[in-house]
């Protein structure tokens, strides 16, 4: 039996800047900073994966999501939770939140050690004005809260500081 | 440490999340506001989340082969180990957040002290669940001081849901040996009664008299509501045993 040649792993993270967050789809899985590391178990890859929220729904989609991609790449993986250290909304990239940006949702802030940010200064993703109000801390996912801008008068979601 | 202890433990960690959880579940669709609607369920959603890592891990400690679907619906209430607080019904929407907010200001500061636990997985599953809780005591606190020093009918009611749940507070604090292996909830009390007295300061609302605590949900003696909650979270579980998604 013939090995098969090895990967080089830009190339596997790569492929997986392809897989979409299911409820986020602008950002991918390497965007949103869930994937922790890669490491090859014999002949299979291990994807370390670190949940964004507790009770995400998408978490589970996103597993499937990441081995069913590297399959169609001949590769065959699994995925394994780790949750310390907690997942932050630090770890999103620069792309990520330029691409949350241009899709209409307020990037997050930093967050503040312990203390939670229900941040007074969100830009507008519309308009850019940074007279906003903070709707709810809860939005239509886990990872988002409801914002309405005072200036252009829309209402947006902000990915929030985690 | 003591596997037993860790089990029950985990068991009182996993039960009063997912309690609470199913409670809140049951605004879902009837809250008084859309975004109160979504805070209800994402609130509902976090803590469902935080049940099944603690009762995954209660399962793995225990050793018998019992997951965390298992332990939430094979159970009967006997054998819940959750807070009588988040049992209690959720009234009016002063009763439900009177009760989360007693909860959250406990809950919260826990989490923040299991992270710094010598039992690595308790200590990764309150660390990643104390951001959430932050959140959720945030809103929780807002809520009774918009209630609290809003209008006199708020108020009313604000105030008669703190005192009508005031008694379950106590079990909080009420540690075992169980919990004293896991935790030090004696130490939480000052910091959680300081929170509520400024809260509740900032509400016009009255600091409820110390009564009587009634206790013993965190050994399985809970008042009669625990099993209607659990004849509906469990009934498909019950009715099909082994069905799946």
């Amino acid at each position: 039996m013939v090995a098969p040649a090895p990967v080089p792993p830009a190339e596997i993270w790569r492929w997986l800047e392809e897989v979409p967050d299911p409820e986020v789809p602008v950002l991918s899985v390497v965007d949103l900073g869930i994937v922790r590391e890669l490491r090859w178990q014999g002949g299979e890859l291990v994807v370390t994966v670190t949940p964004t929220y507790s009770g995400c729904p998408a978490t589970a989609v996103i597993a499937r999501d990441i081995e069913g991609a590297l399959r169609a790449h001949g590769i065959t993986a699994r995925t394994e939770t780790r949750l310390a250290p907690p997942w932050t909304t630090d770890w999103l990239t620069a792309k990520g939140r330029d691409a949350l940006r241009q899709f209409g949702i307020a990037p997050p802030g930093s967050p503040a050690g312990e203390l939670v940010q229900i941040a007074p200064l969100v830009a507008c993703p519309q308009c850019g004005a940074r007279q906003t109000e903070c709707v709810s801390a809860f939005g239509s996912t886990p990872c988002k809260a409801l914002y309405r801008c005072l200036a252009c008068r829309e209402p947006f979601d902000y990915f929030k500081p985690h | 440490m003591d596997a037993e202890a860790l089990f029950t433990f985990n068991l009182r960690m996993g039960d009063s999340a997912l309690v609470l959880s199913q409670r809140l579940g049951e605004w879902c669709g009837h809250g008084p506001a859309l975004e109160e609607d979504l805070a209800l369920a994402n609130t509902a959603l976090d803590l469902l989340g935080h049940a099944r890592l603690w009762l995954s891990l209660a399962g793995e400690v225990e050793g018998r082969g019992r997951d965390e679907d298992q332990l939430a619906f094979l159970r009967d209430a006997g054998e819940f180990r959750n807070l009588l607080l988040v049992e209690q019904p959720n009234g009016d929407y002063a009763a439900t957040m009177a009760r989360q907010y007693y909860y959250d200001a406990w809950h919260h500061p826990l989490l923040q002290q299991l992270a710094g636990a010598a039992e690595p997985r308790v200590a990764a599953i309150a660390a990643k669940a104390a951001k959430e809780a932050a959140y959720h005591l945030h809103r929780s606190r807002e809520w009774v001081i918009r209630l609290g020093d809003g209008t006199e009918e708020s108020h009313r009611r604000m105030q008669a849901a703190a005192d009508e749940l005031w008694p379950f507070t106590g079990e909080m604090f009420a540690a075992d040996d169980a919990d004293r292996a896991c935790a030090d909830l004696a130490a939480l009390r000052p910091g959680w009664q300081a929170e509520v007295a400024a809260t509740f300061a900032r509400a016009t609302l009255t600091l409820p008299a110390s009564a009587w605590m009634p206790q013993g949900g965190k050994q399985g003696v809970h008042t009669e509501k625990l099993g209607y909650i659990l004849a509906e979270m469990q009934f498909l579980q019950r009715a099909y045993p082994g069905e799946r998604w």
